[in-house]
């Protein structure tokens, strides 16, 4: 039988926040335990919430990149369950009225493009943690992460195979990171992923039964646990066997996914409208200030990529994963004129050597003016792509111009007429073996004259210009 | 009593007994004249009603904590203040805290088990106020235990008897704070209201008492019982004391959402205003069955002497007055079964000395810090909260309280205030309806609806039932109107005499 995966992907973005959702409390990072909380985080008696706008503006931001509908007017409630991590025994959090609805997300899967719905994001108070080493049969609690704000993204089942919920997950920390709403720290948990995960036959209509992976923090991760549960569920199935509904964890050693709670331990969280907070009411002069605001989006960004500078989709998809890249590919393709090369080059040679570095493109040790140099000289065919890349090494390791480095390591490409013609000759005398071949039909021992040529050069001569002189001497 | 300098601490708490009926039996009002006229100091007040709280707390238990120590250095600090020129109208009048203020350094235990061992370390929003206005704290009062009960029978620490009847309760929740200004163990407190929970135990004690407006008075560190309906006040012998407390509390807070943010008010504005004019409204359905007819009686003179003063009186209706008891009653408890969660053991709070795992520990615990009245409105608003249950019970309790707060305004179309009794009997006895909860949850009608409203009410002492417990008369105002209300409740104080009447003990 053939099977259809459906995937759907509920995103936890923490919004990046001086302080806390409902306290004056900081949300830094990697403070000593229980030293940032506020009154309302250690959940006293008396303790009230008051909602930080700041995080309502970025969560406003985040609805208007998705092109969804930011409700004028969304309700806090309290989700109800006791946890030693959760020190008011409920989650403040949006149940029926989020604060944004309807939104979509493109994404690009190789060549093909498509669009994902995005159901809802609601505003959310993140839980404290437990700690279950170095307390010796007892368990510490840190509220330190208790109150952080959190929006989370919801999609609708969408996807369709592990790829595409990687590209959703991506485009999502891409925007975000994107819009400056998320610090994208994934290894903090600034960005976790559960995936919603079923499996039909293929043609049928209703969905199969779906298991829930819970707080996934890398996209390989992402990919890896679902890439297991699909063959969990194909191969429970296949054997006679059900899917029951469940909360699952990905195991990363073992590369399998373990049941956590079934259904049937599932909590009635008992939600009603929190009586402390007030309905969150979005002005009409908030959505305004926050839309002249807005960035080029990534989305928008790629469109004119490939209008302006004929780049592929895919490519053009590359260089707006991040603000970073993309100003920077922009740069040196303004400053070239050279989109398409330049493109390459960023999305080429660059990538990869930041990817064996482990580099980010903000710590790249090329500057996008340096590279600018080398792509100008390859586009005046000062150099050949063979001593382009000799350039390219030259200019990681260095502080030099790609100018500097040419000139210094003698690279400039030959294409002086006669001093091509001068090599070329000394070839055809060189070689009569070859000429012989030539004229008697055979075209590749043309190669291995314009090979003589470039050796002699050492790989200076213009590639183009030696075949040209090469045939018109011989013909 | 003597004038003495503000540098005279008397350390000992002997009574002077020139004194001290005379200062504990002055209001608010004439204790802050008497400071500034420089005829008391603090000191000396606070020693006089730490006296008479000594003598006589332990047959009200009124009080659960006194800290003669911290009452005496606010006090002194008071007359440094007084001294320096720095004196407010109120600095260095003592008050009392109901134990549901956070109140920093203070036991603040609500009432209960669970919060038997906690010491707040903030000062609640109103705690703050009062500090800033030099009032001088004289103690903790009793409650019933998270402000859950009518008679103040619900409490940890032991029932508070009734001053004018030690078998009868004070009324609740906020019956320590009622008792101790009836028996002037205290000029005023502050209590809070979430059912009716000042004006009854007001009712009950015979003393001025007044819920306002929702959103009037923060709810920052006051602890929650049901947030959409808790709201503090004072409670004190006159509504002129009233009004001069509502002028300290009352306020935004940027630390509770649901505080309103409006121009600040003197609540003592309208105080000799004549009544000419003032349309009262008597709603039919106050005064139908159930009403005893002492109580019924009662009121009827009280309207009598407010026509007498030139108010004019109308017939209202408030057509759903008794669905707000099984309103109240879901929407509370939800409320309620919420904002006790945080009482888990885990940070602070009572914990179960023994438990196996953490599930052990949460039952152990809430199972042993909590008290019966608790443990049954806990469980009534999970259910009603449940998956299923909802839209039955809140959602239709939600409409309901939509409904009563349109009845009320269709009645303000036709009145100023609306009158009618505070609760249908005096003070019931110890012991009397606390085998019964529905008893009791039925004596809470003629309060409930004016908090699921939102809107501010008082209790105005106004003579005595048959077996000679007080009665106080219920006004009612429309959103806002406190300074007008105080007004009515002054007019009626300067024409009676009830207000004054105290205890024999």
């Amino acid at each position: 039988m053939k099977w259809e995966v459906v995937i759907g992907l509920e995103v936890h973005v923490q919004l990046s926040t001086k302080s806390k959702i409902f306290s004056g409390a900081s949300t830094a990072f990697g403070a000593a335990p229980n030293t940032q909380t506020a009154v309302v985080d250690i959940a006293l008696p008396g303790a009230l919430p008051v909602m930080n706008r700041a995080a309502v503006d970025k969560a406003v931001r985040l609805g208007l990149a998705l092109d969804a509908t930011v409700n004028r007017k969304s309700i806090f409630a309290r989700k109800n369950y006791f946890y030693p991590d959760l020190p008011k025994g409920y989650q403040i959090s949006q149940f029926e009225l989020p604060i944004v609805e309807h939104g979509k997300l493109s994404i690009q899967v190789g060549d093909a493009e498509k669009v994902i719905r995005v159901t809802r994001a609601h505003l959310e108070e993140d839980a404290g943690k437990s700690l279950h080493e170095d307390f010796h049969g007892a368990t510490g609690i840190d509220l330190n992460r208790a109150g952080t704000p959190l929006l989370e993204v919801v999609s609708e089942p969408d996807m369709r195979s592990p790829e595409e919920a990687v590209a959703y997950a991506r485009a999502l920390y891409t925007l975000v990171t994107w819009l400056g709403i998320c610090d994208g720290n994934m290894q903090e948990g600034s960005f976790r992923v559960d995936a919603n995960v079923s499996v039909r036959p293929e043609g049928q209509t209703e969905f199969g039964t779906r298991r829930e992976i819970k707080n996934l923090n890398s996209f390989r991760f992402l990919q890896q646990a679902i890439e297991a549960e699909i063959q969990w569920q194909i191969e429970t199935l296949e054997d006679g066997g059900r899917v029951q509904q469940a909360t699952v964890l990905f195991d990363p050693d073992r590369g399998e996914t373990r049941a956590m709670r079934s259904k049937e331990d599932a909590h009635d969280y008992r939600y009603f409208p929190d009586p402390d907070l007030l309905p969150l009411v979005v002005s009409e002069a908030l959505i305004e200030s926050i839309k002249a605001d807005m960035p080029e989006l990534p989305g928008q960004m790629k469109a004119r990529f490939i209008a302006d500078y004929g780049l592929s989709a895919y490519d053009a998809s590359l260089l707006t994963a991040g603000r970073a890249i993309a100003a920077y590919f922009e740069a040196v393709a303004k400053a070239t004129g050279q989109g398409k090369l330049a493109a390459n080059w960023v999305n080429g040679e660059l990538a990869a050597r930041l990817n064996r570095d482990g580099l980010d493109i903000a710590a790249c040790p090329i500057s996008a003016e340096r590279l600018a140099g080398l792509v100008a000289r390859i586009a005046d065919n000062t150099l050949s792509s063979k001593l382009a890349k000799q350039v390219f090494d030259a200019l990681w390791e260095s502080e030099l111009s790609a100018d500097a480095i040419i000139e210094r390591d003698g690279l400039k490409q030959v294409s002086d007429v006669g001093a091509i013609e001068k090599m070329v000759e000394e070839a055809i005398a060189a070689n009569p073996k070859a000429v012989e071949e030539f004229r008697a039909g055979k075209e590749k021992a043309l190669n291995a004259l314009a090979g003589q040529v470039m050796k002699a050069s050492r790989g200076k001569a213009n590639p183009a210009q030696v075949q040209e002189i090469l045939r018109a001497k011989l013909a | 009593m003597s004038a003495r300098g503000s540098d005279v601490a008397p350390r000992s708490l002997t009574p002077r007994s020139d004194t001290i009926m005379n200062s504990t039996n002055h209001t608010l009002t004439s204790l802050a004249s008497l400071l500034a006229a420089g005829e008391a100091s603090a000191v000396e007040l606070a020693t006089d009603y730490l006296a008479r709280i000594a003598a006589l707390n332990p047959s009200l238990n009124a009080y659960v904590s006194v800290d003669a120590a911290k009452t005496l250095a606010e006090a002194a600090a008071a007359d440094a203040a007084r001294a320096a020129g720095a004196a407010g109208f109120l600095t260095g009048v003592p008050l009392a805290y109901k134990d549901i203020f956070c109140q920093q350094g203070w036991k603040t235990s609500c009432g209960s088990k669970m919060l038997d061992n906690f010491v707040a370390p903030y000062d609640a929003h109103v705690v703050e106020k009062c500090r800033a206005a030099g009032l001088v704290s004289l103690g903790r009062t009793n409650m019933d235990e998270f402000a859950m009960g009518s008679s103040n029978e619900n409490s940890f620490y032991g029932a508070v008897k009734n001053p004018w009847d030690l078998a009868a309760i004070p009324g609740g929740s906020s019956g320590g704070s009622a008792a101790a200004v009836a028996a002037r163990l205290a000029p005023a407190a502050l209590g809070t209201d979430t059912g009716g929970s000042i004006r009854q135990p007001a009712s009950h004690c015979g003393i001025t008492g007044i819920k306002p407006t929702y959103g009037v008075v923060s709810r920052f560190g006051m602890v929650a019982y049901a947030s959409s309906l808790d709201q503090g006040g004072p409670m004190a012998q006159t509504a002129e004391d009233c009004a001069q407390l509502m002028n300290v509390i009352a306020g935004f807070d940027e630390r509770d959402s649901t505080s309103l943010e409006r121009a600040a008010e003197d609540y003592t504005r309208e105080l000799g205003q004549p009544l000419g004019g003032l349309k009262v409204g008597l709603p039919r359905e106050y005064f139908a069955d159930g009403l005893s007819g002492d109580v019924a009686s009662v009121i009827e003179n009280a309207v009598n002497e407010l026509k007498k003063l030139g108010a004019e009186v109308v017939e209202v209706s408030l057509p759903n007055t008794e669905l707000s008891i099984p309103a109240y009653y879901v929407i509370a408890p939800a409320e309620a079964s919420s904002n006790l969660s945080r009482y888990d053991g885990v940070r602070y709070g009572h914990r179960a000395a023994e438990y196996g795992d953490l599930t052990e520990m949460y039952e152990k615990t809430r199972a042993e810090g909590f008290g019966s009245e608790v443990k049954r409105r806990i469980l009534v608003g999970t259910y009603v909260l449940s998956h299923g249950y909802y839209d039955a019970y809140y959602l239709k309790a939600q409409k309901i309280r939509r409904l009563i707060a349109g009845d009320f305004q269709r009645a303000f179309g036709d009145c100023d205030v609306i009158l009618g009794p505070v609760a249908p009997t005096a003070a019931f006895n110890l012991g009397e309806k606390s085998g019964d909860p529905v008893q009791m949850y039925l004596s809470d009608v003629y309060t409930l609806s004016v908090n699921l409203a939102g809107l501010p009410a008082m209790s105005v002492p106004a003579g005595f039932a048959a077996n000679g417990r007080p009665v106080g008369l219920q006004i009612i105002g429309n959103y806002f109107s406190e300074a007008k209300m105080l007004n009515v409740a002054h007019q009626f104080q300067l024409a009676t005499d009830w207000h004054t009447r105290a205890p024999a003990l």
